[in-house]
Formats: C-alpha cells, sequence, structure tokens
C-alpha cells in the first residue's frame, strides 16, 4: 500500500476507502432495523454493503474477509428473504458481526495477523442462530471462494456461483424441472460506442440452451426522425436452460451498465411486476422522446441523454415498494458498490480531495483574508473618503472574502456521524464487557465540525463513553431496584450553538455520587479533610489528576487514563468540558467546541514593543489596577484582589522576557485569565488593540517550541503576531508544573 | 572570477556578515529580501532574530553574525535577508550583504585548517580564494540548529 507506484496498491486503497463507506452505510441500516424498521429495502442496503465487501475482497485475494462476508451475507439474505425474522439477540449478533467485518476490513489493509479465533467464534453463533441451513453452505462456499482470489472481476456475481438453492428462495419451481428465464436486453448507444456487438451476447445466450430471440422494434420511429448512432432496438429472450442466473449475467458482464439488462426467472412472480413495471415505464417514456421531431432535433445525443432520466425516475418510486425483489434484478447496474451507498443516502454525489488540497486552499484562503487586512489598512491610511469608489469596492471585497472563508472552512466540515458510529461500537462492547444492557441514543448526527477536530475527539469521547457505561449506568439489578428500565441509555449529542459546537454524553443512571467522591479525593490528599465544597466543586473533582472512583480497577475505564486526561484534550482542542448531576437521574458531561482549529477569536494586546493576541475563550475580564488592588506576596511576587478574591498577578512583559518588572503596577491594565476548573490569574499588559478573528498559523515545527506559544498569525500590517497559551505561562512562570502535573 | 572552460561544480551565493565574506551553496539559497521587522520569540536563544511573515508562512530569521560569534553590528534598512533551504525547512538568514554568485569547482575547495577552538569554524564547510579573497563555505546544516533542544 506504501508503494505509490504500484498500480494495485492505489485500487486496492480505493477498494478500502469504499469499504468505509459501505461499513457506514451498513451501520446506519442495522441501527435502523435495530428500531424496528421493516422496510425491506433497510436490510437489502447491508446485504449489498456485505456483498460489495465480499466481491471486492475476492478481486484482492483477502480469503479470511471474502469468508467471513460471505457467511454473514448468506445470514442476512435469510432475513431479506423473510426467511428468518431478527430478534433482539440476533441484531446483536449481527452488530458483532459488523464490527469484526470492519476489524477484518482494517486487519487486511494493515496486512496485520488475521483474529481467526473471533471469525470462528461469530460464524458458529450465526450457524446456531440460523440452524442446519448454513451448514451444507459452508462446503460450497468453501469450494467456491478458493478460485475467487485470484478473480480479478469486481463485478463478478459471487453469490450466484453458489446453487440455486440459496439465492432464488422464492422459487416455487421444483428443482428438477429445467429452469426457464425471461432476459430483457437493451443495449445504450455507448455500448455501440465502445465496440460491442450485441449478436455475439445473443449467439452466447443461444449457446447455453434453448433461446427465443425476439428484437422489439417499437422503440424505432420513422425513418426522418431516425438518428443514425442512436440505439433504438432491444430484445426479448426466452432461456430455457439449466443455468443460474449468474451465468446468464456473465454473459452481459463487458456490456455491464451500457444496456438496460433485467434476468427475471419464470415462476419467481413476487418479483415480476417489479421487474415488468420500470422497463415498461421506460420504454414507453423512451418511445414517446423520437416522435415529435419538431422538439427534439436530430441529434443522437438528445434521446439517449434522456433515455436514463426515465428509468431512474421510475425505478425510484417502484424501490421501496419492491417487496422482497432484489433490486439488483431489476435495475441496470452502473456500480454495484455505489449504487449500495448511493440507495442510502439518495442522490448526492460526492467527491473525493485529497486533504492536502483542501490545506492548500484554506492555507491560501487565509493569505486572502490577510491581504485583505493589509489592503484595507492601507488604503485607510491613503486618507480616502469612506464613499469612494475603492473603499465600496474593499467592502464589497471584504463581504466576499468572509463568504469564501466560511464556504472553505465547510469543506473542511464534516458531520460527526463517523464519529458517533464508532461511539455506538464502544457502547455495544463495553456494555457486554460489564453484562450491562446498554442502548446508545444519538441526537444531531449531522452536525458538522471541523475534521481535525473530529478525528482528535475520538480518544476523549471513547473514555467518556467507556465511564458512562461502566461507572454511569447501575448494574441492571440496581436499575430494577431503583423502578428504572432495566436497559441503560446512554445519549450522545452534537449541536450548533452561538458558533460553538457542543457535545453532549450523558447517562440515565444513578448520578455522581458526591459523597463517595469528597471521600476519595480527601483520602488522596485532593482536597483537605475539613473542606467545604459546592455540589459542583465536587462534580469537578472527577476532573482533578490521579482521581477515579471505580473502587476496583476495571477493564474498560480503569487503564490508567481519568477525566484529567479527557479534559487535557478538550483543552487543547480550544474546547471546555463541564459536568451536571442530578442524583438518581444519571451525569451529562458538556464539551464546547469551537468550530474550526482555523481561525480564532482573539484579543490582540500590546506588550512592550509587540502585538500579542490572547484567545478570547480564556479572558473573562479587563481592568485597570488601582493603588490598592495590588498587595505584593513576597518581592517579586504579587496577587491581585478582584472582587475579594486573591488572584496571582504576572507580567507578561517580564514572563516573555520583552523588558523588565516594573516598580509600579498602578495604573496597569490586566487581562483576567480563568482556567477550565475556575482558577484564576491576572496578567499584566500594556494596551488593548482590538478584538478580532485571526487565522491561525501552526508553529508545528519543533525550531519554533517556545513556553507560552500557541501559535501565530499575521496582522494587517504583514507582521506576525504570537498567539499566546495563558496557562502555560503562568505555569511556566509559577514555577508550580501544572501542566506536568496534568499529564502524569 | 576562475576560469571560464573549467567544468563549474557548484555555484556559491557570497555574502558579508560583520565585514567577512561567506558563501552558501546558491541551491540551497531560495531567496532574499530585504530587511522586515521581525517579532522575537520569547525563550529563543539570542542569535534567533525572531519570525516574519514570508508570505504567509512564518519564517525564522537567525542572525548571523551572532550565531557565528562575530561582532554584532546595528541592524538597518539595508541588511538583508537569505532565505535559505535545508531539507524543505525554511530559515532567514540576516546578513550585511549579499555581493555575487561565482562558480567554483569543487576542486578549488580547500579544507578549513584544523584550528579547533575558534568556536564558529565548525559551521564553515570549506575556504576558497576568489580575486585573492578568502571567502567561507558556510555548512548550512550546521549552521541551522536541527532540533529543539539546540534552539532552546
Amino acid at each position: 500500500m506504501s508503494d505509490a507506484n504500484d498500480p494495485m496498491a492505489e485500487i486496492r486503497a480505493s477498494f478500502f476507502i469504499e469499504c468505509e463507506e459501505l461499513m457506514e452505510a451498513m451501520q446506519d441500516g442495522l441501527t435502523t432495523l435495530d428500531e424496528g424498521d421493516d422496510d425491506p429495502e433497510t436490510i437489502n442496503v447491508v446485504f449489498r454493503a456485505v456483498h460489495s465487501i465480499k466481491g471486492g475482497a475476492g478481486a484482492f485475494g483477502l480469503e479470511a474477509l471474502v469468508r467471513f462476508a460471505h457467511r454473514y451475507e448468506t445470514a442476512l439474505d435469510d432475513v431479506r428473504s423473510n426467511k428468518f425474522t431478527p430478534d433482539a439477540d440476533a441484531m446483536r449478533l449481527f452488530f458483532s458481526c459488523a464490527d469484526h467485518l470492519s476489524d477484518l476490513i482494517r486487519v487486511c489493509r494493515d496486512d496485520d495477523a488475521i483474529p481467526d479465533d473471533r471469525s470462528a467464534e461469530l460464524l458458529a453463533q450465526l450457524d446456531t442462530l440460523l440452524g442446519g441451513a448454513a451448514e451444507e453452505e459452508e462446503e460450497v462456499s468453501a469450494d467456491d471462494f478458493e478460485p475467487m482470489g485470484v478473480s480479478i472481476s469486481l463485478d463478478l456475481d459471487g453469490l450466484g456461483d453458489l446453487p440455486p438453492l440459496d439465492f432464488d428462495v422464492d422459487d416455487a419451481a421444483p428443482m428438477d424441472e429445467t429452469p426457464c428465464y425471461h432476459i430483457r436486453f437493451k443495449p445504450e448507444q455507448e455500448m455501440f460506442e465502445t465496440g460491442n456487438e450485441p449478436q455475439m451476447l445473443l449467439r452466447n445466450l443461444a449457446a447455453l440452451g434453448e433461446a427465443t430471440i425476439e428484437c422489439d422494434l417499437r422503440d424505432l420511429p420513422p425513418l426522418e426522425a431516425l438518428a443514425a448512432e442512436t440505439s433504438y432496438l432491444s430484445w426479448d429472450i426466452t432461456l430455457i436452460a439449466d443455468v443460474d442466473e449468474a451465468e446468464i449475467r456473465e454473459i452481459f458482464e463487458f456490456v455491464d451498465g451500457l444496456c438496460e439488462l433485467s434476468v427475471r426467472r419464470a415462476g419467481s412472480d413476487t418479483d415480476a411486476p417489479a421487474v415488468t413495471a420500470p422497463i415498461e415505464t421506460s420504454s414507453d417514456g423512451f418511445a414517446d422522446l423520437p416522435e415529435p421531431p419538431a422538439t427534439v432535433p436530430d441529434d443522437p445525443d438528445v434521446p439517449v441523454a434522456a433515455a436514463p432520466a426515465p428509468v431512474a425516475a421510475a425505478l425510484a418510486p417502484s424501490a421501496p415498494s419492491a417487496a422482497p425483489a432484489p433490486e439488483e434484478k431489476t435495475a441496470r447496474k452502473p456500480a454495484p458498490a455505489k449504487a449500495a451507498g448511493a440507495a442510502a443516502n439518495g442522490p448526492k454525489s460526492v467527491v473525493r480531495v485529497d486533504l492536502e488540497r483542501i490545506e492548500r486552499l484554506v492555507n491560501l484562503v487565509g493569505e486572502l483574508v490577510i491581504n485583505q487586512a493589509m489592503l484595507s489598512q492601507s488604503l485607510e491610511q491613503a486618507g480616502l473618503s469612506p464613499h469612494s469608489d475603492a473603499m465600496n469596492g474593499l467592502e464589497e471585497f471584504q463581504r466576499l472574502t468572509r463568504d469564501i472563508q466560511d464556504s472553505v472552512m465547510m469543506i473542511r466540515a464534516q458531520p460527526v456521524k463517523s464519529l458517533f458510529q464508532r461511539m455506538s461500537r464502544i457502547v455495544r462492547e463495553s456494555s457486554a464487557g460489564v453484562g450491562k444492557n446498554v442502548r446508545l441514543v444519538t441526537v444531531g448526527e449531522g452536525t458538522e465540525v471541523d475534521k481535525t477536530v473530529i478525528e482528535r475527539l475520538a480518544d476523549p469521547l471513547t473514555h467518556m463513553i467507556r465511564n458512562a457505561v461502566d461507572h454511569g449506568l447501575e448494574s441492571t439489578e440496581d436499575r430494577r431496584a431503583a423502578g428504572k428500565s432495566a436497559e441503560g441509555i446512554v445519549t450522545l449529542s452534537a449541536a450548533h450553538r452561538s458558533g460553538r459546537v457542543i457535545i453532549e454524553v450523558s447517562d440515565d443512571g444513578a448520578g455522581i455520587n458526591r459523597k463517595r467522591v469528597l471521600e476519595i479525593a480527601t483520602n488522596k490528599g485532593l482536597v483537605p479533610a475539613d473542606a467545604s465544597l459546592t455540589d459542583s466543586d465536587i462534580d469537578n473533582l472527577l476532573f482533578a489528576p490521579g482521581f477515579s472512583t471505580a473502587s476496583e480497577v476495571s477493564d474498560l475505564s480503569g487503564r490508567g487514563v481519568g477525566m484529567d486526561v479527557v479534559k487535557t484534550a478538550i483543552q487543547s482542542l480550544g474546547g471546555r468540558i463541564t459536568i451536571t448531576s442530578e442524583a438518581g437521574k444519571g451525569t451529562k458531561f458538556s464539551i464546547s467546541l469551537p468550530l474550526t482549529l482555523a481561525v480564532l477569536d482573539g484579543m490582540v494586546v500590546n506588550v512592550a514593543d509587540e502585538t500579542l493576541v490572547v484567545p478570547l475563550n480564556v479572558v473573562v475580564e479587563t481592568l485597570s489596577l488601582g493603588a490598592a488592588d495590588v498587595e505584593m506576596l513576597r518581592p517579586g511576587k504579587y496577587i491581585v484582589r478582584v472582587r475579594g478574591e486573591f488572584v496571582p498577578l504576572f507580567d507578561l512583559g517580564v514572563e516573555l522576557g520583552y523588558r523588565e518588572a516594573r516598580d509600579s503596577y498602578v495604573g496597569a491594565i490586566v487581562l483576567l485569565i480563568a482556567y477550565e476548573d475556575g482558577a484564576r490569574a491576572a496578567l499584566i499588559i500594556d494596551g488593548i488593540q482590538d478584538q478580532r478573528q485571526v487565522v491561525i498559523k501552526g508553529l508545528d515545527d519543533s525550531f519554533f517550541r517556545a513556553p507560552g506559544i500557541a501559535a501565530a498569525t499575521i496582522l494587517g500590517d504583514g507582521q506576525i503576531a504570537l498567539i499566546l497559551d495563558p496557562a502555560d505561562i503562568i505555569a511556566e512562570a509559577s514555577g508550580a508544573s501544572r501542566t506536568e502535573a496534568l499529564s502524569a | 572570477m576562475s576560469d571560464p572552460n573549467q567544468a563549474t561544480d557548484l555555484e556559491l551565493l557570497t555574502f558579508k556578515v560583520a565585514d567577512q565574506e561567506y558563501s552558501l551553496d546558491i541551491m540551497s539559497v531560495r531567496e532574499i529580501r530585504g530587511w522586515t521587522r521581525t517579532t522575537p520569540m520569547p525563550h529563543s536563544p539570542d542569535y534567533m532574530r525572531g519570525v516574519i511573515n514570508l508570505r504567509g508562512t512564518v519564517l525564522p530569521v537567525m542572525d548571523l553574525a551572532r550565531r557565528l560569534s562575530l561582532p554584532c553590528q546595528e541592524i538597518s534598512e539595508r541588511n538583508v535577508i537569505i532565505v535559505a533551504n535545508l531539507g524543505g525547512t525554511l530559515t532567514g538568514l540576516l546578513v550585511d550583504a549579499v555581493s555575487d554568485i561565482v562558480a567554483v569547482s569543487e576542486s578549488d575547495l580547500q579544507p578549513p585548517p584544523e584550528m579547533s577552538p575558534e568556536p564558529h569554524m565548525s559551521v564553515v564547510r570549506a575556504l576558497t580564494l576568489i580575486d585573492d579573497r578568502m571567502i567561507r563555505v558556510l555548512d548550512l546544516a550546521a549552521v541551522v540548529p536541527a532540533t529543539a533542544d539546540e534552539a532552546a
């Protein structure tokens, strides 16, 4: 995969990307099924996803994946054909299988060791679930799938290699009777353009058995309206042959997507109406087109281009009502994998773009914003009238820049859905681990957040979810005793609120046992024994480094990291985390995050001769020091009194080494900085310029690592201003290794 | 100038730092910029002047005179910043003035004599004579601190 020159590696890589999409569609489908949806299309989506993964895996010789996917697919097929109705246990198994499938995909992608044991275990469970039917399947599949490993055809309908027994489940026809197929074949213009010859196909078809071929001339327009390069012919074939559907389809393999093809087995009346209806409609609609030559000019492109539209339109409404008839049989198959995804999400066209290109665009837009600031500064200095054309043009330019910036940020934004899906797996696994019955409810999956934020949120969120399942929810017995439903509910929600993203993890458990929390904190020396703390103070002790409420370290959440690590991770994203809890009702963690890591609301301040930016979210207030406000703690160490509270005072100019300490701080301007835990500090600055959005320029090079400096930005005059990390500066200054304590 | 018929192995950009002549392989020079005010980085070594905005990226600028422990001179509008590229990382080198581009062959270069106590000699890769003037060829990798430890 690492070898960029290997074309196969590229195809392989795109297969794995596709797998991710398929898995997402599949998870969606399973969740919908689990919620009691019995729309046959839902199970079809899941089935098709597994099927496409299997097909692709076969092409790359990923045998373990093929084998597992195949058996899983068989089970799903039973559900699809109403042979088996899954209960809650079965759904749980299906979810586990889906999780395992995604594990297998990952393992195959990374060339890791394949967890065969787990495959075997799940397959055994599937077998038990479905009874003996699957057993005979196994032998066949083993035979059939070994050669598939070297097959390159992605379109090879692997299912069809199986005896008709499991495929045509609806078919009441006895096995010894030679099957009869009705085949309708309508080539499109592209098929002729690519040099395919219908005659060859029909001849091959006839070679399979006894074929009656009729050419359908209904669509043929009068000679004067006939466009020479347009295809008007279609064929109806009745084939009596002892073959299965896949063999018939194989003949048309090379014209896949270039023709309309439907294969229907006579006697399978279930799918008969579904098949014929759309085709009839489409051919009617098609036939109408060339008739009025006045409206349709002799342009060969027009009828052809128009043709797929009625087909799609006719298919769309019929698809959900197509009962157990698999859509594959009726639809043209342009790209099976894509179709599965599209069917789930509606017709939404998507472009895959290299992240690097987007990064580049984001950078360029950052440039644009800076340049525009420079331009407006120089125009102002030129003393132009605010009503001059240049100033009006500038205003328009500013508006456009802002729009472009927003649009570009939107490109980076992704729905949190993928993240939430990962969490639903965490809930399944962790609840199974502690023997609790837990359901994850997700709200606001469509909320979009910057991609980087999503990536960096995965670990803290995993930890919080595990915590909620492990510590938040009571055991099933306790829940019953408390008169709650046995099933615990963990809610994961996302929403946009005033320019930030709010993500909440809540459980309906017993709430925080404050007495116990306080006891532990006192025992561990985190708070003095005689401290009087408010409820929210106690709740916040959970974030204290080295705190863990579980009396025994459990397998799940006791992995040596506590909520303090979660908090640090959230803070590093510029976010805040808060906790609320109500006894007997549950606990809620609320994370507030900036929408993007590319721009920041900052306060532009002066220190010595330098311009610096302080993130606005840490600034609580600004004040001017009076003579009575400052007290000396010991020489060189001052504290300031803010409404009766003592706050340590730091001179930013001194801490950054820009200037010497002043003799007197009377009249100095001070920023009051608040930490997430409520602790405060005051920073002396020399002046406040402005509050504005700044574009963040990373200083990721190790060369730049300077304590207290988070990043840099470029000001309107082209100068670089440093963006401060006040907490870091103060930690550095006070010598108290605040950061070390956090990371310990 | 050296014999034009002679095969040239490398081209050197020569410049002055504290009235001494130095040079760099021109292949490692990305561009030359006029002096702009730098934003000082707190807690950085004294030879780091700070950072400037190079078309939207943050470029660290090093005072070459200080780095080479040469007498420090007043910074004025006449100073220039050579933007050097070392393995993809750009660094600005503040010098007094850029003089010339000369072509030399590898055989014209002499290794500097072993005179260890001179602290800045390790950053000089070779010496060469051009028009009877001695030019020091800098080893960029030695000049630019590679790790954070060195910079901090």
